[in-house]
């Protein structure tokens, strides 16, 4: 909402003292937030001037330049006539004219200067309105009305350049402050200055003869008013301080007729329509649009109506989009001479819906979805009447149609200290009472600390107590309210979940990876470049019904494609490698059916409450894990390492061995994995991810570095699973016995079987066993391999023999061999 | 080697002559002295102490003086011996102290080569510093709350007093899932969170409810500098008895003073909620100028708060009774505050960062300058 000062004052008689700032700063303390001010952008000397000669002087390039002679007054210090090169010609001498002198600056921060042009000194210049910031027209100079002042008079009050226009952030439930009359009263609130409502008027009785209007929907629109002026000169230029307050406000000046409606609606906040009277066929009526109709709204969209849509109609069918946008066919023009002038108050809600069903934003839709003052419409009316009259040489015809009464407000009950309660500032009741009545409610006075209190018709989102204290807070002052910490909190720290997220976040990035965040948006084109076929159940996704990127139209299955982007943005920026990890939500469709949309009166029972937090998506947290090009750096040591399968497992190893818990690795096929690379990392049997090498084809269409590896794991799995208390180790004391043992194996016996095996032989006694070399070659039979162990041995309680380690080496073996088939080297 | 020899005359007794035994000694120690490393002195050592050397053979060929002889050649040969053991003592301490003195001499290096071969790993200053602002809160007692990110639209909206026609929800541009009239959404807030903690948990007198819910939203904003379709906030509720605005002032308060040091308040501006009522914008000390508006000594004004002294931080307000209502608590006896902020913006002040993507980007420069804590 933008709001000229000069108008508000107009409105309400604030003290000379009150400057801008001071008012736009007790404004955003009341709730009307300053988004910013205009004001004109132009230096003086600027003042009127009389053309004393005017020579035309044709030029060689063909242009004729006027030579002029002008008296402003003492306004150069000399009072002698100021001359004046100017290349326009809608003037006469005789005629009054603005005019900047030198050392004067224009907008756009064109100072002014005397200087020779086409053989003269020009001392200053005779101003447009567009080179004064005030319009578009650039035809011409300004030419003033002889009755404007006399030479040298300063024109900045004149032209309204020493206005400013505050423009304000409106919130929600402040509509009234979408008016002059709003913001007025507002500002006259915040400085205790009386305040003269624009909207009390002296209305006509109504009788129902301005013309016939049938209202079948009196929920929808329960108040109508209309009035008819005949005679309308649709030449009659607009006056120019409608024509500026308009332009002011941020609207396009359109046509006499069409301004007044929106000045009075900048004025009371009423949005107005004029229909050409003429092409109204019969009755005006109100009703819902029925199926199929459509009508031509005054952008000159055919809008396809549905049946919630509000319409006004006459014999012809649907003629605009009741409270939002006029039509086509009744629209005022240039011939335009009966006026027929509606003012009415529409249900927000329906005005709402029909706003964001066609997507049309209008100053009228504006209002009337946040609830205009329902007492307006005949003042609103009768206000555009007198003004077409006045500057339209227009005739009021006699006949002032009201259809509907305004709903009456209910009275809310409030006890007087519940400002002081729920600010914490120490209210009185009268200041509550006098507070109250400063908004414009009526206080009754009840007994045993209670009000009644019935809000303005202006304020529609007035209904609970709650709504009464913020009006009496702000009155009083939001810099009021003390700073009190609360004392009661009885927490009980943060749940073995949140304390177990950032044990992972630590060890990993303990581990060197960098922690990631990118959106969870996907679509088909991601699970392809990961190499899902068709039908994998990560291609199963919650889809966005409005997505910003059609290519990325569902929630994502997996945190891989952002930690891939991402890798390949690092590596795409130089760096020579790269290891990172982020934690989030993945999300796979319940379908479960909607979800409930239940009422706000009660609490939902618990059964209803399930059937809501089932109809979501199972949302599980995941962990992945990416790692690319160089793992340890090469430098003056020696090589580095690039990052490969071993480093994914290693990864989750290490983060296992934190959190306490034991996962289990097998081999698996999965992409975005290398087939052969890939492992299935579970815990006592339920599958939590894969971790292992990408396949070479997701490496090269993601950018990466051959042989980069990734994880991604069932993160909430891997934190259930965590040891809850560890119970403290035991571990002897006692002298170690080390046995190495090299088993040979067929090529394809895991490393996991056989070392199970030895530790399953190898008893009681056994400490630890770590494998230490695998070797293949020339010693031993092609497809096998040799596996070397080193067992270690300890007892509790003693030192152990070498007879009794040899036994347990022995039994290992035979363990292995049985199981694995292994020979012992 | 010869047996004893009773007979025998001392005097004629060549080998352990006061001379010979005077010669060997000054030897050795001389010997001794220019012996120039242990592997030197080991061989002197050998040559002038050991087995068959003069001295050892001197001592030797007293057993076989006549008794009388015995005596003082054994004090004379005694004390030869002793001077050369002493002498050889003291060179392998001195050899031994100069051998440990070159080797660390040698095995010096330069301690400014790089040591940069395992890499630096970090966490997000997104999750850091929820951590920081949850800690500030737990510390005061309060608890830790989450929720799902995609949400019944119910709970996102309905139950916070945001109704299907309410023109709020135009402000938040929401994601909605497929199909759409599943009403299940990406939720355009925490507050979603707060209404599960109410309806959840309840509130009696024993246990009110103080809780912050830091997370991950997502609104329908194209991505730019300022701008991003997903972001985090996080939101704080205080349901008691007794509650009023008093309280959340002095609860922000503390939370801007915790985040961003001492000195640092908050200011109340009316403003519009559904979810609560009244309703306040707050507003941050500056604490780039801390208030003054002023760039350093000025005269410029500070480009962090444009010279307004004041940035933008949340909204928040007393939460509104219809809200309490359809989360199952007594209005009449219970009243609440409610706040919310962005992390990212809290964020983007906080360490002066001028474009919202760099938390996004996932580029390891950015995150690492942060650490593994915030």
């Amino acid at each position: 909402m933008k709001a000229p000062v000069s108008w508000i004052r107009e409105l309400v008689d604030l003290p000379a003292e009150v400057t801008t700032e001071v008012l736009t700063d007790r404004l955003t303390a009341l709730g009307l937030k300053l988004e910013g001010i205009d004001s004109a952008d132009i230096t003086g000397p600027l003042v009127i001037g009389r053309v004393l000669t005017k020579e035309p002087e044709p030029q060689k390039n063909g242009k004729t330049i006027n030579w002029c002679t002008v008296d402003v007054g003492e306004a150069n210090g000399t009072g002698e006539p100021q001359g004046i090169v100017c290349g326009a010609h809608n003037f006469a001498p005789g005629d009054l004219v603005v005019v900047i002198l030198p050392g004067g600056v224009l907008p756009g921060n064109f100072v002014i200067s005397a200087r020779k042009t086409y053989g003269h000194v020009s001392a200053g210049m005779i101003c447009s309105v567009r080179e004064l910031g005030i319009g578009e027209d650039h035809d011409g100079i300004l030419v003033l009305p002889p009755d404007a002042g006399v030479p040298g008079d300063d024109v900045f009050g004149l032209l309204g350049l020493d206005d400013e226009v505050i423009e304000f952030e409106i919130n929600p439930d402040r509509a009234y402050a979408l008016s002059l009359r709003g913001v007025a009263r507002e500002a006259a609130l915040g400085f205790g200055v009386p305040f003269a409502d624009p909207a009390v008027r002296e209305l006509p009785a109504a009788d129902g003869k301005a013309w016939e209007v049938v209202v079948d929907d009196p929920a929808g629109c329960p108040v109508f008013a209309a009035r008819l002026v005949s005679g309308f000169d649709p030449a009659a230029p607009t006056p120019e301080f409608i024509k500026r307050r308009v332009e002011q406000a941020g609207m396009r000046s359109i046509s006499l007729a069409v301004d007044i409606t929106n000045y009075v609606m900048l004025e009371l906040g009423q949005p107005i329509h004029g229909y050409d009277a003429d092409k109204v066929v019969g009755a005006l009526g109100v009703r819902r649009a029925r199926e199929g109709e459509q009508v031509t709204t005054l952008d000159d969209a055919v809008r396809k109506l549905s049946v919630e849509d509000l319409v006004i109609t006459d014999d012809s069918g649907p003629i605009g989009l009741a409270g939002v946008m006029g039509g086509a066919t009744t629209e005022m023009s240039g011939s335009t001479t009966r006026i027929l002038v509606e003012a009415a108050h529409w249900d927000a809600v329906s005005m709402f819906r029909t706003g964001r069903r066609h997507k049309l934003t209008s100053e009228a839709g504006k209002r009337n979805e946040r609830g205009v003052d329902p007492l307006l419409p005949g003042v609103a009316a009768d206000r555009v009447v007198e003004l077409l009259v006045e500057h339209g040489g227009a005739t009021a015809e006699p006949g002032f149609t009201l259809v509907g009464t305004a709903p009456e407000r209910t009275a809310i009950t409030i006890a007087t200290d519940l400002p002081a309660r729920l600010s914490g500032i120490d209210i009185t009741a009268m200041t509550t009472v006098e507070s109250l009545r400063a908004v414009g409610a009526t206080v009754t006075e009840q007994d045993a600390g209670t009000i009644e209190v019935v809000p303005p018709a202006w304020r529609p989102d007035i209904n609970d107590p709650y709504d009464l204290v913020e009006e009496v807070v702000r009155i009083v002052g939001y810099d009021q309210v003390p700073s009190v910490l609360p004392r009661r909190a009885t927490g009980r720290g943060l749940t073995r979940t949140q304390r177990l997220r950032r044990r992972v976040g630590r060890t990993l990035a303990g581990a060197g990876l960098v922690e990631v965040v990118s959106f969870p948006f996907v679509g088909e084109a991601t699970f392809d470049k990961l190499g899902l076929p068709a039908g994998d159940p990560l291609r199963v996704t919650v889809g966005l019904a409005n997505p910003l990127s059609s290519e990325e139209p569902a929630y994502t299955t997996t945190l891989l494609p952002g930690l891939l982007e991402a890798a390949s943005r690092n590596v795409g920026r130089g760096a020579p490698g790269v290891a990172l990890f982020e934690t989030g939500t993945v999300a796979f469709p319940a379908d479960n059916g909607a979800a409930p949309i239940y009422g706000v009166h009660t609490r939902p029972s618990e059964a209803e409450l399930e059937k809501l937090v089932e109809a979501l998506p199972v949302q599980p947290q995941h962990l992945a894990v990416v790692l690319a090009g160089e793992r340890r750096r090469a430098g003056w040591w020696g090589a580095g390492t690039d990052a490969g399968w071993t480093d994914a497992l290693a990864v989750v190893r290490r983060l296992a061995a934190d959190l306490g818990v034991r996962v289990e690795v097998g081999a698996a096929a999965r992409m975005p994995w290398h087939p052969g690379r890939c492992a299935l990392v579970s815990i006592d049997g339920v599958q939590l991810g894969h971790a292992g090498e990408l396949h070479p084809s997701v490496c090269a269409a993601y950018g990466l570095p051959a042989r980069s590896a990734a994880v991604e794991l069932d993160l909430d799995a891997l934190m259930a699973a965590a040891a809850d208390v560890t119970p403290g180790p035991d571990f002897s004391t006692m002298p170690l016995a080390k046995e190495d043992v090299a088993l040979v194996v067929d090529a394809g016996v895991t490393v996991a079987a056989v070392e199970a095996a030895l530790r399953e032989g190898a008893g009681d006694l056994l400490e630890s066993i770590r494998l230490f070399d695998v070797y293949t070659g020339e010693q031993i039979e092609e497809g096998q391999k040799s596996l070397a162990f080193a067992l270690r041995f300890r007892a509790p309680d003693r030192t152990l023999t070498e007879a009794e380690t040899g036994a347990a080496r022995d039994a290992a073996v035979a363990r292995a061999a049985e199981l694995t088939g292994a020979v012992q080297r | 080697m010869s047996g004893p020899n009773t007979d025998y005359d001392p005097v004629e007794v060549a080998a352990v002559s006061p001379a010979e035994l005077e010669a060997a000694r000054d030897a050795a120690l001389a010997a001794i002295a220019d012996a120039a490393d242990l592997e030197q002195l080991k061989a002197v050592r050998s040559e002038h102490a050991g087995d068959r050397s003069p001295l050892a053979l001197a001592n030797r060929e007293i057993g076989a003086l006549p008794p009388q002889a015995r005596k003082e050649a054994g004090q004379r040969v005694g004390q030869a011996r002793g001077a050369v053991n002493q002498a050889l003592a003291a060179r392998q301490e001195v050899l031994e102290a100069e051998h440990e003195a070159r080797i660390l001499v040698e095995e010096a290096v330069d301690v400014t080569l790089p040591t940069d071969e395992l890499p630096v790993g970090a966490r997000h200053p997104l999750t850091t510093g929820a951590e920081l602002i949850a800690d500030i809160f737990v510390a005061m007692g309060w608890e830790v709350a989450e929720g799902p990110v995609i949400e019944a639209e119910w709970l996102n909206f309905d139950a916070l007093n945001l109704g299907p026609d309410h023109p709020a929800r135009t402000m938040q541009d929401t994601f909605w899932t497929e199909p759409a009239d599943n009403h299940v959404v990406l939720r355009t807030h925490t507050s979603p969170v707060q209404a599960r903690t109410m309806l959840t948990r309840g509130v009696t007198e024993e246990a009110p409810i103080y809780v912050v819910c830091p997370g991950r939203v997502f609104r329908t904003d194209e991505y730019d500098a300022t701008h991003s379709p997903m972001f985090h906030q996080v939101e704080g509720l205080a349901i008691d008895e007794g509650i009023s605005m008093a309280h959340l002032k002095g609860t922000l308060d503390h939370f801007a003073s915790q985040m961003f040091g001492e000195g640092i308040t908050t200011r109340f501006r009316p403003s519009y909620f559904p979810f609560t009522e009244p309703s306040a914008e707050v507003d941050l000390t500056c604490f780039v100028c801390r208030g003054t508006g002023l760039k350093g000594e000025g005269p410029d004004t500070c480009r962090t708060c444009r010279g307004e002294g004041w940035i933008e931080w949340g909204g928040c307000g007393i939460v509104n009774p219809r809200v309490l209502q359809a989360c199952g608590i007594d209005s009449e006896r219970y009243s609440g505050f409610a706040f919310g902020m962005g992390i990212d913006r809290t964020l983007m002040f906080r360490h002066g960062l001028e474009d919202l993507r760099t938390l996004f980007e996932g580029d390891v420069r950015f995150t690492t300058a942060f650490g593994s804590e915030l």
